[in-house]
This record gives C-alpha cells, structure tokens and sequence, in this order.
C-alpha cells in the first residue's frame, strides 16, 4: 500500500439488491479490473471466497501457535516454579507432580488460543480502524443491514466504464469515491 | 444445499425458527426496535431495585473487608458454606450460556443462533458474581493478586500449583477472558449495524467505536469466521474443563460425600441443567417484553426444556451413584454420611432437592407442558432452587458431620451473607438489563445469515 499522505486512495463502488448478483458482478470485477476488488455484506455468505479468488484464512495456524505456547509455556511455569524456584515437598509426592499440573497447562493452552484468536484476527484485519474511504459512499450505510456492495481499488481502470459495466450486472447505485485526508 | 427436496408431512415438519418476514431489514429493525425504542417504566422499575440491590451487595462488601470474613456464618468445621456454595452455583448458570453458544455452533444446531447472545451475556454476568466470593473470601481482596497469580516477587515465594484451588484460578480467569472476547467478537457485526441504523450524533460514534470500524468485507468474513469458530472450538473443552476443576475443589479431598469420582461429569452436567433453566427463566419473560416472540419461538423453548429433561437424567444419575457408592464403599464414614444427607437435621432440603432437580424436570415428557410458558417458568425456578440446594447440600451436608462427633456443628448464614448473596442475584440483574437495553439481545447478523440459508435452501 503506497503512504496515504502522499495520493487518497479512489474506489468504484456498487451496490446490490441481490447478493447472487453481487457475487456474479465481483467475480466478473476480479478477473477484469486491475485494482483489488473487495466485497462488503452484512453477514458472511457462501461463494464470496471463490468469488474473490480468497486463499484459506491464516488465523488457525495463528491461533495454533498460539495454543501451543500456551501449553508448553504453561507447563514450563509448573515444572519451573514447583520443582526449581520454590520446591515444597508435600508429603513426599514428587515435586514434578506432572498429573496436578495438567489442569493449568490446559487452561494456560486455551487462555493464549483465546486470546490470539481474538486480537490476532482483528489486527490481521487492521481493525480498530474507524476511517475508510468506502464509507464516503452514501448508501454504503445499509452495507451491513441489507445491502451487498463491491469496492475497485483505482489502479489505472476507467471510474466510468466500471460504473457502467457495474450498473449493467445489475448494480442498484454506484459510486466514485476517493479517500478524505483528514 | 444440493439435496435432493424432501417432503415432509405437515404436521411433522419442523416449526419454522423465524416467524413473519425474514427480509433483512425487518429483522435488523425488529430486532434493533428495544434498543431504539425509549426507556419503558417496566425497565425502570426492575432497573432500580437491581440498583439498590447492588449498593448492598457492594456494602455488604465493604462491611466485610473492614471487620473482617468473621461476619460470615461459616466457622470450622463448616469452613466453606455460601461463599463457595454461590460461587459454585454462579458459575454453573453461566455454563449453559457457553454450552449454547459454543458447542451447539459446532454441532451445529440452529436453533441456537436466537438465544445465543442472550445466554453469553448470561454467562459474563454469572461469572462476575462467581469470581466475586472466592475473591472475598480471601478477607483481604487487594492481596488476591498478589497470592493467586505467578509473578515473580523479591520474596521468592510460588503458588502452590498442585491445589485444586490454584486450578480454579486459572480456570475461571481463563473463562472469564475467553467468554469475554467470544462475546464481544460475536457482537462486532451487529454494532456496526447499529452503528449504520443510529441517527443521534452521539449513539453513531459510540457504536461506531465499539464497532472498531468494521465493515464486513468478504476478507475480513473469512478470517472472522475462522476466529469465531476457533473461539468456540477452545470454549467447548474449556466449559468441561471448568466444572471439572470446580468438582475437583471437593472431589479431592477425603472427606465423605465429596471424595468421589463421579463428581466432575456430575456437576458439568448439574451446571448445564441449572444455566437452562436460568435461561428459560430469563428469556420468557425478556421475549415478551422485547417483541422476540418471532425468533424466540416455542420451538426454541422447548428444545431447551428438552436439554433440561436429559440433563436432569445426568443429575439424577449422579445422585444415584453418590448413594450407591457410599454403599458399596462399606466405610462407616460414607454409611454415615449418607445416613445424615436422607435423615440428618438438613434432610428437608435434601428432599426437596430430589423434587427439585429430578421429579419437577420430569413433567417435560409432556410435550403441551414444555411449551407451556406459565409451567416451564415455574418449573425452570424450581430447577434453580433445588440446584443451589445442591451445593449446598454437598457442602454443608458433608462439613457439619465429619470424622469426630466432637467437632459436629450446625451451619445458618448471617446476615452478610444473605445480603451478599441477594447482591449477587441484584448485581447479575442489573448488568442484564443494562444489556437488553443497550445491545440487541438477539445476534442480527447471523439471524440474517440463517434466514439467507433458508431461502436459498427453499430455491434450490
């Protein structure tokens, strides 16, 4: 992504009725337009993924490494505090009592999955980000009530041939949008 | 879905789980309406005496900490009574509220998507109130920290890891945490919504806020599904794992009625049963109240009075084997407690336990009793007392007779700890209703998504 202080980004917009439409419209878009084509929906549908060509999510790889230091740094915590910081010997059972430690270690293993699931996907997302330039178009509002919408990333395509092209796949309103600095 | 259609006699077919008109607007607005609409005075009149309520729970709080954990009636050899038998029986409710949204999203069960917001936020609250008393009971809350968690200190000195005790630390942390984030991930798309829906100035940037700017592009559906499942993924072993280290708290310990191993799935499943039936008795009153009748069905009400039959099986099975081991053990100790749990000065509500938790559940069979709201109400508030009396049982039963006769007690809660229990149930009421009013009780967007399924399933 070039600085946005130097160029606002500009995007086509396209709302739609009907979400099979949109789907047709943004897997047309993809394989003819040049700039990165994105689709907004008020909840996740089937076909989005092939439409946009999307590979599979990262996230479970994240949230497993996630786990797995859990797991591991849990245990280590264990065997660390109980058999060398702070050894106590409790009516001689041993100090590496790993049948008592399993317990925390799954719970370490499921607290650090929870938590990288949740701020690992939002900043893979890039989320908290309140500003984005397709909310300059004004019925982008129902986006996430009853519309499906497309955005084009500009990148050398003609705003007004996709306009009319995108009008003509059955697009309710379209738009031409650029990016508000500041 | 490319199966081929099937026919389905009318009269067996499956009720609908939205009623009236499923286009995306209506059942964004229906389902937005209590949040928009003005205060009503019904609110108002729960919201206040829950308010109420609160400020005594937090003097009562406070009066304990200045004179001390004497104040409470427990005293050797009943060391552990309301503080525990509440903390038990709060984090049991929540249960249900991750058992909804959790395992039956893996399971897949639709019928979940109209009740799901609604029992995760169950489940906040009941936590909060839980962590509470374990928390006080420690006498000096500031140093709660300082004695719970790893932290490396000039004194040198660790947890001890191997009690059960450390385990329920980390345990409710854990589930505390993770239900927060599943509940607030869950909600993301329907504050955007609400955020799109506001007119006044003020709601559509606080709502834009909380949304943190989502906007529902197709890359972020895909990564966010993904997360969202995983998250229900770990909560579904970490709900297990819960009550699990809860039972553990008794189960290994040596003293009779609590060393058994048929604690854990016994009171996982006591917790499951106890959180339906608080969500029954919760959500039949908010459905008219909110105008959710039309996603919170009959049908919906009955598949959880269902779960509360089956799960009342559990119990009663847990109960059964509880007597049959005290039994078979052959030790004068267990012969003796259960001797006192069916006959002792606390037999009363031992009985009234079993007619609570396994008699009252048994009138589900009855398919015009389980979806009869008056009945199942009813039934749901019994099935929430006789599962307190369960604890309590279980702890005040086992404590107050122990090995030596010399050292056998009777237990009655002070004045404390009925206002710290009261506080609680106040507490827990009030953050609900703040809930119903501010957030939609119902998940929007996935309402919407099920309802997208459903036409195109009737299209293809």
């Amino acid at each position: 992504m070039s600085s946005p202080v130097e160029k606002p980004r500009q995007f086509v917009m396209a709302g739609f009725k009907e979400p099979d439409k949109m789907l047709v419209a943004a897997k047309r878009m993809r394989e003819t337009v040049k700039g990165e084509v994105e689709t907004y929906t008020p909840y996740p549908m089937h076909g989005i993924d092939e439409a946009l060509g999307l590979p599979k999510s990262i996230i479970p790889k994240m949230v497993g490494t996630g786990a797995l230091f859990g797991v591991l740094g849990g245990y280590t915590l264990l065997y660390w505090c109980s058999v060398i910081a702070y050894p106590i010997n409790v009516g001689g059972r041993p100090l590496h009592s790993a049948p008592a430690f399993i317990p925390i270690t799954f719970e370490c293993g499921v607290l650090l999955s929870a938590l990288t699931a949740f701020f690992g996907v939002l900043a893979w997302m890039g989320y908290p980000r309140l500003y984005h330039p397709v909310f300059e178009a004004p019925g982008f509002r129902r986006a996430s009530i009853d519309r499906f919408w497309i955005s084009i990333e500009m990148a050398g395509d003609d705003p007004n041939a996709l306009q009319a092209e995108l009008k003509e796949l059955g697009a309710e309103e379209t738009d031409f949008v650029t990016e508000q600095l500041n | 879905m490319a199966e081929p259609a099937r026919t389905i006699h009318p009269a067996i077919a499956p009720e609908p789980l939205i009623q009236g008109p499923d286009d995306d607007l209506s059942i964004t607005d229906s389902l937005f309406a209590p949040v928009w609409k003005p205060t009503m005075k019904g609110w108002w009149m729960l919201f206040l005496p829950a308010l109420a309520g609160t400020g005594m729970l937090f003097t009562a709080i406070a009066y304990t900490v200045w004179k001390g954990i004497g104040t409470w009636g427990n005293n050797i050899p009943i060391a552990w009574a309301f503080g525990i038998i509440n903390f038990v029986w709060w984090i049991g409710i929540g249960h249900a509220g991750t058992l909804i949204s959790a395992i039956l999203l893996l399971f897949q069960q639709k019928w979940r998507t109209s009740i799901n917001r609604f029992s995760e936020a169950m489940t906040l609250f009941a936590v909060m109130c839980a962590a509470l008393y374990p928390v006080i009971h420690t006498g000096r809350p500031w140093f709660a920290a300082y004695w719970l968690f790893p932290y490396p200190s000039t004194l040198g000195i660790w947890p001890q890891f191997r009690s059960p005790l450390m385990w329920d630390v980390f345990a409710v942390s854990t589930y505390f945490t993770t239900s927060l984030l599943f509940w607030y991930l869950g909600l993301l798309p329907d504050l955007a919504s609400l955020r799109d829906r506001s007119t006044g100035k003020l709601a559509q940037k606080l709502y834009g806020i909380f949304s943190l700017g989502w906007r529902g592009a197709g890359r972020h559906w895909r990564d966010y599904m993904s997360a969202y499942g995983l998250l229900a993924g770990v909560a579904t072993p970490l709900v297990l794992s819960v009550h699990t280290i809860v039972s553990f708290d008794f189960a290994t310990s040596q003293l009779p009625g609590w060393h058994t191993t048929i604690f854990p799935p016994y009171f996982v499943a006591g917790a499951v049963f106890s959180g339906f039936a608080m969500v029954v008795t919760l959500i039949v009153p908010a459905r008219e109240f909110l105008g959710l009748k039309h996603v919170v069905t009959l049908r919906h009400l009955e598949a959880m009075n269902k779960i509360i039959l089956a799960t009342g099986w559990i119990v009663g099975y847990g109960y059964c084997v509880e007597i049959f081991n005290d039994w078979y053990s052959g030790s004068r100790f267990e012969l003796g407690h259960l001797g006192v749990k069916m006959t002792g000065p606390y037999a009363p509500f031992f009985w009234f336990q079993m007619f609570c938790n396994v008699l009252v559940p048994q009138i589900f069979w009855f398919r015009k009793i389980r979806r009869s709201l008056v009945i199942m109400w009813i039934a749901a508030l019994f099935v929430n007392i006789g599962m307190w009396l369960e604890r309590f049982n279980i702890i005040v039963i086992s404590l107050h007779r122990d090995f030596i006769p010399g050292s056998w007690s009777m237990y009655a809660p002070s004045i404390v700890d009925i206002a710290l229990f009261t506080g609680t149930i106040c507490f827990f009421g009030m953050n609900f209703l703040l809930f119903l009013r501010f957030v939609p009780s119902v998940a929007a967007s996935e309402i919407k998504e099920m309802a997208h399924e459903m036409r195109h399933k009737a299209n293809v």
